[in-house]
């Protein structure tokens, strides 16, 4: 049932976007940047609730160490302070180090296990860390397959 | 005649809803209203260019050359906050793309159930659980997004914003998570530098007068005149303020929070941010991580939305339909605009919520005044985003 990709460039190029499914912030610790593992329904069909879980769990962890309130961060603001933040300008913070190993993350995710299931994940600091968009798509080609349900309400724009 | 079409790499910030002001290609981001920002800069800088005009080759000479010196020191450090504080990102949080909207107006809509013709629906709020305390989350109609717990809308800006503090004309830009820090910082180095400025001016002025008389040191020196009366008057305002955010800051507590009562009173939440330890909340007020900003102001736009500059009407060009569907979840209809100043809707969302919704001053939602605004501006809740609702 799932159609099947060889890889994330041609499901970008060939494949049309059904729905987008969006993954909501989990604020039972604070406003500390945690996303939801609860599994959408929309899903179902298309991925297995662990790999998503998996996912998010790894994304969970990599945010909780970018915002690690700890030894390293105070001394990367007494410096930074000292020199009345002017080093800021040259060096590059640790939340945006980690922000580029998480976009290295969902990149290498989206063409190992999304991509080939007809998903897209999108790197959540492109929707201002609010929600992690999950895009799903239907192969162009395939006539059979029926919009899910979510679709009824966008539908009637088109 | 053939349409000509140039087109030009277009930024995301020239498209950025909001009324803020850029410049250096996306670099520095501002509020639109910056006449009392200039005056700031032209306080700081008049001051101290009259204290090393006039004060520091004396003291130099007979005190100790180390004055001047940390004089300047000074001066560039609050400088360099002022900028930084003025020039950054507060925290904007982007409005909702239109997928994410229509989400959000669906779940709404299924968490609503069916309300009966001719009835109001309820308030659109979420409830989450925050250190065991239940906090309320509101939607923002201008934003079309659930505020997350501390961001708060700026009317001034019309941004969304997060753990706003306060809109600061005298910084020319609101105060949230990213520049608080910065903020805080100026605050306290520019009430080093007025004690700094205002000591030495008197200490000066004994000195020269011992020589001298009183008289004659004010003629020799009309700069100090002007200088101590800028710092006398300037020291109340500026030692206060310091004052009241390291008490918010032992707190761990936002101006915004404070004014509206949030956490304060019998029957309220407690503060489910706070550590209960003051140095804890300190060291995560400034000393916590120096957030990024989300608002990809010097990304280039996708092609697709890139404006096309043509020898025709350019508006016919200017924003194409975006390749996913455009929402047409039914959004709330003008009337039932959560205007929390009007009394009736305030009366009617009481039901639901627990706290009261404040009315804020009616200037807020006006045109900028020409006199000087009040130091810290409240958010207000009153969206006024449907009569501009803008397809992006």
């Amino acid at each position: 049932m799932a159609t099947e990709f060889h890889n994330l460039q041609e499901m970008q190029h060939c494949a049309s976007l059904v729905t987008k499914v969006f993954i909501q912030r989990d604020y039972s610790e604070g406003t500390v940047c945690r996303f939801q593992t609860k599994f959408p329904s929309e899903l179902n069909i298309r991925i297995e609730r662990t790999l998503l879980e998996e996912t998010v769990k790894t994304l969970n962890s990599y945010y909780m160490e970018a915002e690690k309130i700890g030894g390293q961060s105070y001394m990367e603001g007494c410096l930074a302070c000292a020199t009345a933040y002017i080093v800021f300008l040259c060096m590059e913070t640790r939340y945006e180090k980690v922000l580029k190993k998480i976009s290295g993350y969902i990149q290498e995710q989206n063409e190992k296990i999304y991509a080939p299931r007809g998903l897209l994940l999108t790197d959540p600091v492109e929707r201002g860390m609010r929600v992690l968009e999950v895009s799903i798509f239907e192969d162009q080609g395939s006539a059979g397959s029926s919009p899910s349900s979510t679709l009824s309400s966008d539908s009637s724009a088109r | 005649m053939s349409a000509v079409m140039i087109t030009r790499k277009v930024r995301k910030w020239e498209r950025l809803p909001g009324k803020n002001t850029f410049c250096c290609d996306g670099r520095v981001m501002m509020a639109r209203q910056k006449g009392v920002f200039y005056l700031t800069m032209f306080l700081i800088m008049g001051t101290c260019s009259l204290f090393f005009a006039f004060e520091c080759p004396y003291l130099a000479v007979h005190l100790s050359p180390a004055i001047p010196v940390f004089a300047v020191l000074l001066f560039l450090f609050v400088m360099a906050m002022l900028l930084r504080t003025s020039f950054s990102d507060p925290g904007v949080l982007p409005r909702a793309l239109p997928e994410e909207a229509a989400f959000i107006e669906m779940e709404i809509e299924a968490a609503n159930g069916n309300v009966p013709a001719g009835q109001r629906p309820p308030p659109r709020i979420r409830n989450v659980q925050i250190n065991n305390q239940i906090v309320k989350l509101k939607y923002c109609y201008t934003c079309k997004i659930f505020r997350p717990p501390r961001a708060s809308h700026c009317s001034i800006c019309d941004n969304c914003v997060d753990r706003f503090d306060h809109h600061c004309p005298w910084v020319g830009n609101c105060v949230g998570k990213r520049n608080y820090r910065y903020f805080y910082l100026f605050t306290l180095s520019l009430s080093l530098l007025t004690i700094y400025i205002f000591a030495f001016d008197i200490v000066h002025v004994v000195m020269r007068s011992v020589d001298k008389g009183f008289l004659n040191t004010l003629q020799e020196t009309p700069g100090t005149v002007l200088e101590v009366l800028v710092c006398f008057f300037t020291l109340w305002s500026v030692v206060g303020l310091t004052g009241f955010h390291t008490y918010l800051i032992s707190l761990n507590q936002t101006t915004n929070e404070d004014i509206k009562g949030s956490w304060s009173g019998k029957n309220r939440v407690q503060n489910p941010y706070s550590h209960k330890n003051i140095i804890k909340n300190c060291c995560e007020v400034l000393c916590g991580p120096a957030y990024p900003s989300v608002l990809d102001r010097r990304g280039l736009m996708p092609e697709d939305s890139s404006s096309a500059l043509t020898s025709f009407a350019p508006s016919s060009t200017s924003i194409p339909a975006p390749q996913t569907t455009k929402t047409t979840a039914p959004l709330i209809p003008n009337e039932h605009t959560p205007d929390d100043a009007k009394p009736n809707i305030a009366a009617s969302a009481e039901k639901t919520s627990s706290h009261k919704a404040k009315s804020p001053p009616p200037k807020e939602e006006q045109p900028p005044l020409p006199t000087v605004p009040p130091l810290a501006s409240p958010e207000t809740d009153a969206e006024t985003s449907i009569s501009k609702d803008k397809m992006y």
